[in-house]
C-alpha cells in the first residue's frame, strides 16, 4: 500500500455514528433559509428607497433592466448551470411570456399581474414539451431544439395578427399605480420581486436534492441513473422551471414599455446574455447568474447611456473572450479558488 | 432452488452490437446472499451482461428479474432502487462533488429516512475513507476511487453488488482491502457478483464460479469443480 493511504490494510471499520454526525455536521452547515429571504427583503426595501430618494426615472430603469437580466440568467442557471444543459433559446421563452401577457391583456382585459402567473404557464409548458421531445436523446439535441423553438416562435408571432404580427403591439400604460410614485417605480418593483423570487427558487433548486441530482447529471449522467437518479424527471423538472422563469423575466416587458414587437421581443441579446451572465459571474451557484446580471448588465447600461446600446453585444462578447482567458469558471470560481 | 430464494434470475440474456453477438443464451440464478465468481477473458460478455441486468441496455434478449419483480423495461435508477447496485469497472465519480456528497446522491434519492449525510459519512467510514469526505474525487489515489465507488454502491443498501473488476491494478494489500469490504457487505446480507480476472480475490470470495468465454456461459458450478473442468482451464486458465 503507498505511504499517503491514512489507514491500515485490513483493519475492520469500526461503526461510529456519533463521529459520523460530528463531522457530517462540520462538512455540511445547515442553509439559512431564513437569513437569505430576510437579506433579499432587506437588500429589496434599501434599494426602493435608494432610488426613491434620488427621485430619477432613469434609476428605476437601469434597476428593471437589471433585474429582467437576474431573473433571466438565474433561470438558466437551473439547467445550464446545474445540469449542464445548454438553452440557446433564452429569448424565444422569454418572449413566450411576453406575447402571453399580450394576448390575455387582448383576449380578457387582465392585468400584468395574471399575465406573469400566464406567461410562467405557457413558457413552462413550452419548456416541458422542448424537453420531452429531446431529452431522451443527447444534451446537444435539446439544445439545437431550443434554438429551433426561438425560431418557429418568432415566425409564429410575426404572423398572429391578433397580437399585432409584424407591427407590434400596444399596451396603454396607466399614467400612476398608487401607491408608487412613478409607473416606472411600480414596474422596476415588480421586476424586482420577481428577481427575488427567481433567485430564490434556484438557490432553493441548489441546496435541495433536485440541484444535487441535477450536479450528478451534469457530471455523469450514467453514473447518476445507476445511484438511482431519477435523470430524465429531473432534467423535465429543470427545463420546465428554466422555461417558466424565462417567460416570467418577458411578461412584463410589453407593460414595460407600452409596445412590444417581435424583434425587440425575440432580440439575440436576450439569448446571447442569458448565457453570458451566468458564465462570467459563476455558472452552478446561485449567486453566479446573480454577479454577472449586475456587472454585464451595469456596463450595458454604462455603455448604452455614454455610447450607444449598438455596442452592447459587442461588450458582452469581449468580457466573454476575457473570462475564457482568465477566470474560466466565472467570478465565484476565481475567488473560491484563491481563498 | 425454490423460488422464494431467487434473488436474480436471468433467462436467455443476450446483446448484439450491429452483428455482432458480444452476449447469447446467457441463464444465471442466483440466490439472496449468495456469493459468485464472474470470471472470462476479455471481450468475453461480462461487464455486457452487468450493463443488461442494470438497465444500462435498455434493448437486449432475454428475461431478468430481481426478487420476483421483471427488470426489462425498467431505467437503471428503478432497478438500483429495487435493490441492485453496480460498480463500473473504470470508476465514474461525480467529480464536481466533493467525495461526501458522491455518497449523498445515492441517499437522496433511494427513499431512506434519516439524514443523509449522517448515513453517507457512516458509509465512508465503512471504507475507511470518512478523511477524506471533502475532498474531491480526483484527489483520490486509484484504490481511494475504487472505495469511492464501493460507497456509492453501499448508500444504496443493495440486495444485489455487482462489482465488475474492482480490484484491478491494486495491490494485494488493497486487493485485500476491498475483500473484506466485500465480505463484510456480504455477511450484512447482500448478495455479490463478483467479476475479477484476480485468481486468488475469486477462490478467497466465492461459493459459486461462473465462466463465460466469447459471450456464452460455459460453466456454472462450485469453484475447484469449474477451474479444474478441461473446457475452463483451455479456454481461460491457459491464456493467463
Ligand atoms: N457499447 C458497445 N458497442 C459495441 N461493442 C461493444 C460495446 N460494449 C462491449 N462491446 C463488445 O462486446 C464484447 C464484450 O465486451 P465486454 O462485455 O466489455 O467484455 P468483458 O467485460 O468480458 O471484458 C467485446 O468484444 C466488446 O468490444
Ligand atoms: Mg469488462
Amino acid at each position: 500500500m503507498s505511504a499517503t493511504e491514512d489507514h491500515v490494510a485490513g483493519r475492520p471499520a469500526i461503526d461510529r455514528p456519533a463521529a459520523a454526525l460530528a463531522t457530517a455536521s462540520r462538512v455540511a452547515p445547515p442553509p439559512r433559509h431564513l437569513l437569505f429571504w430576510l437579506a433579499a427583503a432587506g437588500l429589496g426595501a434599501a434599494l426602493v428607497v435608494g432610488l426613491r430618494m434620488i427621485g430619477n426615472e432613469y434609476g428605476y430603469f437601469a434597476g428593471y433592466f437589471i433585474l429582467q437580466y437576474i431573473v433571466l440568467a438565474s433561470a438558466w442557471n437551473i439547467l445550464g448551470g446545474y445540469a449542464g444543459y445548454v438553452n440557446f433559446g433564452a429569448a424565444g421563452f422569454m418572449a413566450a411570456g411576453a406575447y402571453t401577457a399580450i394576448a390575455l391583456r387582448k383576449a380578457t382585459g387582465l392585468d400584468l399581474l395574471p399575465g406573469i402567473v400566464a406567461a410562467a404557464a405557457v413558457a413552462g409548458l413550452l419548456g416541458l414539451g422542448t424537453g420531452y421531445l429531446t431529452l431522451r436523446l443527447r444534451g446537444v439535441f435539446f439544445s439545437i431544439a431550443t434554438l429551433c423553438l426561438a425560431v418557429v416562435l418568432q415566425t409564429l408571432v410575426v404572423n398572429w395578427d391578433y397580437v399585432g404580427g409584424s407591427r407590434g403591439a400596444y399596451i396603454v400604460r396607466p399614467r400612476e399605480v398608487p401607491p408608487f410614485v412613478s409607473y416606472g417605480e411600480y414596474m422596476f418593483v415588480v421586476m424586482l420581486v420577481l428577481a427575488i423570487l427567481a433567485v430564490g427558487i434556484s438557490r432553493t433548486v441548489e441546496l435541495t436534492r433536485l440541484g444535487r441530482g441535477l450536479q450528478a447529471i451534469r457530471d455523469n449522467e450514467r453514473a447518476a441513473e445507476a445511484m438511482g437518479v431519477p435523470t430524465l424527471r429531473l432534467k423535465l423538472i429543470a427545463t420546465t422551471l428554466c422555461g417558466a422563469l424565462m417567460g416570467v423575466a418577458g411578461a412584463p416587458l410589453p407593460y414595460y414599455s407600452g409596445y412590444l414587437n417581435p424583434e425587440a421581443a425575440f432580440s439575440l441579446a436576450y439569448a446571447v446574455n442569458a448565457i453570458a451572465m451566468p458564465l462570467i459571474g459563476g455558472a452552478g451557484s446561485w449567486l453566479g447568474p446573480v454577479i454577472g446580471a449586475v456587472l454585464l448588465g451595469g456596463l450595458q447600461q454604462a455603455a448604452t447611456v455614454t455610447i450607444s446600446s449598438a455596442l452592447n453585444l459587442w461588450i458582452v462578447g469581449w468580457m466573454l473572450v476575457i473570462f475564457v482567458a482568465v477566470a474560466p469558471r466565472g467570478i465565484l470560481g476565481w475567488f473560491r479558488k484563491r481563498t | 432452488m425454490s423460488d422464494a430464494d431467487v434473488l436474480l434470475r436471468a433467462e436467455g440474456v443476450g446483446k448484439r452490437f450491429g452483428g455482432f453477438v458480444a452476449l447469447q443464451g446467457v441463464d444465471i440464478t442466483l440466490r439472496a446472499g449468495e456469493r459468485l465468481g464472474l470470471i472470462g477473458p476479455n471481450g468475453s460478455g461480462k461487464s455486457t451482461f452487468v450493463n443488461c441486468i442494470s438497465g444500462d441496455f435498455a434493448q437486449h434478449d432475454g428475461r431478468v428479474t430481481l426478487g420476483g419483480a421483471a427488470l426489462n423495461g425498467l431505467k437503471p435508477h428503478r432497478r438500483a432502487r429495487l435493490g441492485l447496485a453496480r460498480t463500473f469497472q473504470l470508476p465514474q465519480p461525480f467529480n464536481s462533488l466533493s467525495v461526501l456528497e458522491n455518497v449523498r446522491v445515492p441517499l437522496l434519492f433511494s427513499g431512506q429516512s434519516g439524514s443523509a449525510t449522517a448515513r453517507a459519512m457512516h458509509c465512508l467510514e465503512q471504507v475507511e475513507l470518512a478523511a477524506k469526505a471533502e475532498k474531491l474525487p480526483r484527489e483520490l489515489t486509484q484504490v481511494e476511487q475504487r472505495r469511492l465507488e464501493l460507497a456509492r454502491a453501499i448508500a444504496l443498501d443493495p440486495q444485489l453488488l455487482i462489482a465488475d473488476e474492482a480490484m484491478a491494478g491494486l495491490s494485494h494489500a488493497e486487493i485485500d482491502q476491498i475483500l473484506l469490504l466485500l465480505r463484510r457487505l456480504n455477511a450484512a446480507g447482500t448478495a455479490v457478483i463478483m467479476i475479477e480476472h484476480i485468481m486468488r480475490a475469486v477462490t478467497e470470495f466465492a461459493e459459486r464460479l461462473v465462466v463465460f468465454v466469447a459471450g456464452r456461459k460455459i460453466a456454472d458450478g462450485e469453484p475447484r469443480a469449474v477451474l479444474s473442468m478441461p473446457e475452463v482451464e483451455g479456454a481461460y486458465l491457459g491464456k493467463q
